[in-house]
């Protein structure tokens, strides 16, 4: 047939008309775009019987009520409690994130063995009989070999019954070597424990308070109980001011009434200089300094030696213009500042940067709490009191054989409580120092691991894995991989904290007790145990006075018999609320020798005084670095979207970072714009960041609110240990890899708030 | 169906509770069956909801200052109210609809063929695409709840309200006989603004007088984002602060920080 135009037009007329009357066309479309929507792989979640478990969070010690809710036997989504004493029905994105955890990939699944070389990740799985009779077995030789004292435990926490349990299996063991991370409160334990003779956690009265005075605590980033705090910071109104102090405009700068920048690890500095306008123009409390007080005025010591008085010792140095030069801030805000805080009708300072989970200095935190007696905001409404756990535990009496009681003998082999650090009970930081400098043998036959991730929290990560190294045996009872299961010899998984039963201790810094109970939301979906029956196995195993000191066949059975009068309401309502006096003390008597504050403690010890902070000479501790080769400084923030301690971010608190601070692999280091200028680099460029510690390849985030010459990092990335699918390996950098400790001449605890650090583009 | 009392659904957010801790958008994912990725860094790609936003005055140490800024879809009514939502108006599959006795803004993933004509037409980003299919690693999909349905490659997902805990709440009002009364205060409240630790949002309906939000948008400090445009959004906000409220609107320089709220306000 021959085509010319006609037929051509024809024929394309009639394909037209044809093809838009036969409905080919539409259905295909139709069932195109269903198909592309219908792939089974696409999960219909079951439907099913809705009930809710009540139950407390354990992902931070924040001990939130929470609700799980579940559609038949599973959880499928985590709510704040109503009403709860602390967290009053709010609840945080970890929180929300907890059943990424129960059901995520991270879960070790049944014990493992070892197979390759630490780290590398090849593992056996093996059965519970197995694992537990090679690890007992091991115990026993050591205990045979009269080495007790060779093991160690790193626990997350030293609170509450599970701790206690250990710490329990150890002394009938024979070790000494129980060890926690300490933080700020530790430092400020100590503090008050000197100046008030006091022990106990260090409380802040904030519902009641009109002035908070925060010398870099992360109030609404992650501190205390932080729930408590957020809440706390939604109920505000303008009877109460929050002055925050810190070189970098976090989100609680943010939100404070008003934010002072400072030079970084000058805040005790700043405290003493406030002090000074307070005495100077006579706005202390008088009678809290007169008749509850010594030290203030001056005189003898009890060895008869004249010191010079706080009084006098703060007005002689610390006048503002001095303290302005040490600080950077302007003379005038510190004596304007000064005055709105002794003024405020109840107030309180606050000391400890962050979550709290760095130390600090002790002279700043003498200093700080020094400025809260001086305004008399001590065991006061509104203030900083001390608060012990209740003992309602009842711990039936055990007697320890003469090995156990040889070994308890020994040293700590972190060196708390020993006379160089006479006042401090754990010092996990000054571990991997002790490991590596030690000749022979490492002191360390045996370590033990549970809820705590050392190997990604110590500062220095490399020494802390050289030291690891030399442990002949590491036996981890994570509930995820980490970076220290990874480095484990055996892991003995415990059940997840939705799984579990537990009691909860009161969170950090709360004024009065709430002991809330975690109960199981779901049946155990794994091969694993509940730690507490592990332990209990275990000292049944060892057999002799280890196994006479555990008389219960579980835990659970155990946990009734402590919790006593409690068990019926906590398994009940999920909490019990003690609100107790403060202190047992009246307002203002005290512990100490003198039955006052003391402004200028005695160490008490043979070792002398002069390790205390000589006052006058308390300027701020030099940083780790040579400012020539580093000209800038790091310091770490912390943030509420970032888990920094042992477990880290679930994908959903991943997917919730700014990309400001995570892009692609690369996280973001915060620097001033005038800086970012001197040194060539500009927003989004690729750095390398380089401290006396180690070195990284970052994203450059300008950031008008911060320091120029300070650099800021987040803590909680750069995780290697977890599986791949659990979507946070190889993110960013650890800020650990790049710092390293600094002890504190007094307490040993870890001073570093930051590390010289030098910036270059690549 | 534009009588004024009809009921619609709206939120307050105050700016000057708001921490940024990111718990609104958490409870956002784990109440929809929000999927995740392994790198989300890509925020034209990651999904959400309800996404919470950091700005800045930009002055320089030490007087800068930041706000956060939770965006969640501003379920826009439209000029007077008629349901003309840009979206809505764009859609050629109806798969997104006015709902005229809640004032939600809907999303029916099975009508959605995916031409994202939706997402260019929606002045606020609310609108999310899914590239891909989800994953949940693990034993992840065992969490996935029954209430909302997981969505598919190909379609556009966006801020509901949590129109699903809307129809739990009539369902049962139904079941106790007072399905002629308007839902109480407390009885549809969406996931963020349940969990949020600050208090910093409060949903409602923003036409009775007895809700909570009736009374917070009428706030000297109250604004919506981007008034000019006559979306007629239902979120509002709230800041003490000039400069947050300024950045709410593009602003010329001689206008008055407001102005264009009052001028929007005369329109409607």
């Amino acid at each position: 047939m021959k085509i010319d135009r006609r037929s051509f037009i024809a024929l394309s007329i009639g394909a037209s008309v044809g093809i838009h009357i036969s409905p080919a066309p539409w259905k295909l479309m139709d069932d195109a775009a269903i198909w592309t929507q219908n792939w089974p792989w696409t999960p219909v979640p079951e439907r099913g019987e809705v009930s809710y478990v009540r139950s407390v969070c354990t992902l931070c010690p924040g001990a939130c009520g929470i609700m799980v809710r579940k559609v038949n036997n599973r959880a499928v989504r985590i709510e704040g409690m109503k009403n709860h004493p602390v967290s009053s029905g709010g609840i945080c994105p970890l929180g929300l994130s907890g059943l990424q955890y129960l059901y995520g990939p991270a879960r070790v699944k049944t014990p493992l063995k070892r197979e390759g070389k630490r780290g590398e990740g090849k593992w056996k799985e093996i059965g519970w009989d197995e694992a537990l009779s090679a690890v007992t077995g091991q115990l026993a030789d050591l205990r045979a070999n009269n080495n007790p004292q060779g093991v160690a435990w790193i626990a997350g926490s030293d609170r509450g019954t599970i701790p206690r349990l250990i710490d329990r299996f150890l002394s009938a063991y024979g070790s000494p070597n129980f060890i926690r991370p300490a933080g700020a409160a530790d430092t400020l334990e100590q503090a008050v424990y000197l100046t008030q003779g006091q022990l106990g956690t260090v409380a802040y009265d904030l519902e009641n308070t009109n002035f908070i005075l925060s010398f870099g605590a992360g109030l609404l980033e992650g501190w205390g109980a932080p729930v408590r705090m957020l809440h706390l910071h939604g109920k505000r109104d303008k009877s109460r001011t929050i002055v925050q102090i810190e070189p970098r405009l976090s989100d609680t700068a943010a939100k404070a009434d008003q934010w002072i920048g400072i030079n970084p690890g000058t805040e005790g500095t700043l405290a003493l200089g406030l002090a000074h306008v307070i005495i100077k123009e006579s706005l202390y409390n008088m009678e809290f300094i007169e008749n509850a007080a010594t030290g203030f005025a001056g005189g003898a010591d009890k060895d008869g030696q004249t010191r010079q008085g706080f009084r006098d010792m703060v007005i002689e140095n610390y006048a503002p213009e001095s303290v302005s030069r040490i600080t950077g801030v302007p003379a005038r805000t510190i004596e304007d500042l000064a005055r709105r805080f002794a003024r405020a009708d109840k107030k309180v300072a606050i000391f400890g940067r962050g979550q709290g989970s760095l130390p600090g200095s002790m002279s700043d935190g003498l200093a700080v709490h020094a400025l809260n007696a001086l305004v008399g905001a001590i065991h006061q409404p509104g203030g900083v009191s001390v608060v012990s756990d209740p003992d309602f535990a009842k711990w039936p009496e055990s007697s320890i054989d003469e090995t156990a009681s040889q070994g308890r003998q020994q040293p700590r082999i972190d060196g708390a409580g020993t006379d160089a650090f006479p006042y401090s009970r754990y010092l996990m930081t000054q571990l991997p120092e002790i490991i590596n400098s030690a000749s022979g043998d490492a002191p360390i036959k045996a370590l033990m691991v549970s809820e705590a991730n050392p190997l990604y929290t110590l500062p220095d990560t490399a020494a802390a894995r050289k030291a690891f190294d030399r442990i002949p045996l590491i036996v981890n009872f994570s509930t995820f991989m980490d970076e220290t299961a990874a480095y484990s010899d055996y892991i003995l998984p415990n059940h997840s904290y939705l799984e579990r039963l537990q009691d909860v201790p009161s969170p950090e810094g709360l004024p009065y007790t709430v002991i809330g109970l975690a109960k199981p939301a779901v049946k155990p979906l794994y091969d694993t145990r509940h730690i507490g029956d592990v332990v209990i196995e275990m000292a049944k195993t060892l057999g002799g006075f280890v196994a006479d000191a555990f008389p219960w066949n579980d835990y659970e059975s155990f946990l009734k018999d402590a919790l006593a009068d409690h068990w019926r309401q906590l398994n009940g309502k999920g909490f019990v609320e003690i609100r107790q006096p403060s202190s047992e003390l009246a307002p203002y008597e005290f512990a100490t020798a003198s039955a006052k504050f003391e402004f200028l403690p005695s160490t008490g010890t043979d070792t002398g005084d002069d390790k205390l902070p000589a006052w006058p000479q308390s300027a701020p501790l030099p940083i780790e670095g040579d400012a020539q080769r580093f000209p800038l400084v790091l310091i770490p923030y912390d943030s509420m979207r970032l888990a920094n301690r042992n477990i880290a971010n679930a994908p959903f608190m991943t997917k919730i970072i700014d990309d400001t601070i995570l892009k692609k692999q690369l996280v973001s280091v915060e620097v001033n714009p005038q800086t970012a200028g001197r040194l060539g680099i500009g927003e989004g460029d690729t750095a390398e960041l380089s401290t006396p510690r180690g070195k990284a390849v970052v994203r450059v985030h300008l950031q008008e609110g911060i320091q120029p010459d300070l650099l800021s990092m987040p803590r909680g990335l750069g995780r290697w240990g977890f599986p791949d699918d659990w979507y946070i390996n190889d993110k960013g950098v650890n800020f650990n890899d790049l710092i390293g400790p600094r002890p504190d001449p007094l307490s040993g605890l870890d001073t570093a708030w930051g590390i010289r650090a030098q910036l270059t583009r690549v | 169906m534009t009588q004024t009392n009809a009921t619609k659904y709206g939120m307050v957010i105050d700016l000057d509770k708001c921490t940024g801790c990111g718990a609104c958008m958490v409870a956002c994912y784990s109440e929809n069956n929000v999927p995740f990725k392994k790198d989300e860094s890509n925020k034209l790609d990651s999904i959400n909801w309800i996404r919470v936003f950091k700005i800045s005055n930009r002055k320089p140490y030490p007087d800068t200052e930041v706000c956060y800024l939770p965006m969640p879809c501003m379920h826009c009514g439209g000029i007077g109210d008629h349901g003309h939502s840009p979206c809505v108006s764009v859609c050629p599959a109806t798969a997104t609809d006015y709902d005229h006795s809640t004032g939600i803004v809907s999303q029916i993933y099975t009508r959605c063929f995916g031409c994202r004509y939706c997402m260019a037409a929606c002045p606020y980003h609310a609108r999310k695409f899914n590239w891909w299919d989800p994953v949940w690693p693990g034993d992840m999909e065992k969490y996935l709840s029954p209430n909302v349905s997981a969505r598919m490659r190909g379609v556009v997902e966006k801020c509901s309200f949590c129109f699903h805990r809307y129809q739990l709440a009539k369902d049962r009002a139904y079941h106790e006989g007072r399905h002629q009364e308007p839902l109480g205060e407390n009885e549809y409240q969406p996931a963020c603004v349940e969990s949020c630790p600050a208090g910093a949002m409060t949903f409602g309906d923003l036409n009775n007088p007895k809700h909570a939000v009736y009374t917070l948008k009428k706030n000297p400090h109250a604004f919506r984002l981007l008034e000019r445009l006559q979306t007629n959004p239902k979120v509002y906000y709230i800041s003490s602060r000039e400069w947050v409220r300024r950045a709410g609107d593009n602003y010329l320089s001689h206008e008055e920080t407001g102005s264009i709220k009052r001028a929007a306000a005369n329109h409607h």
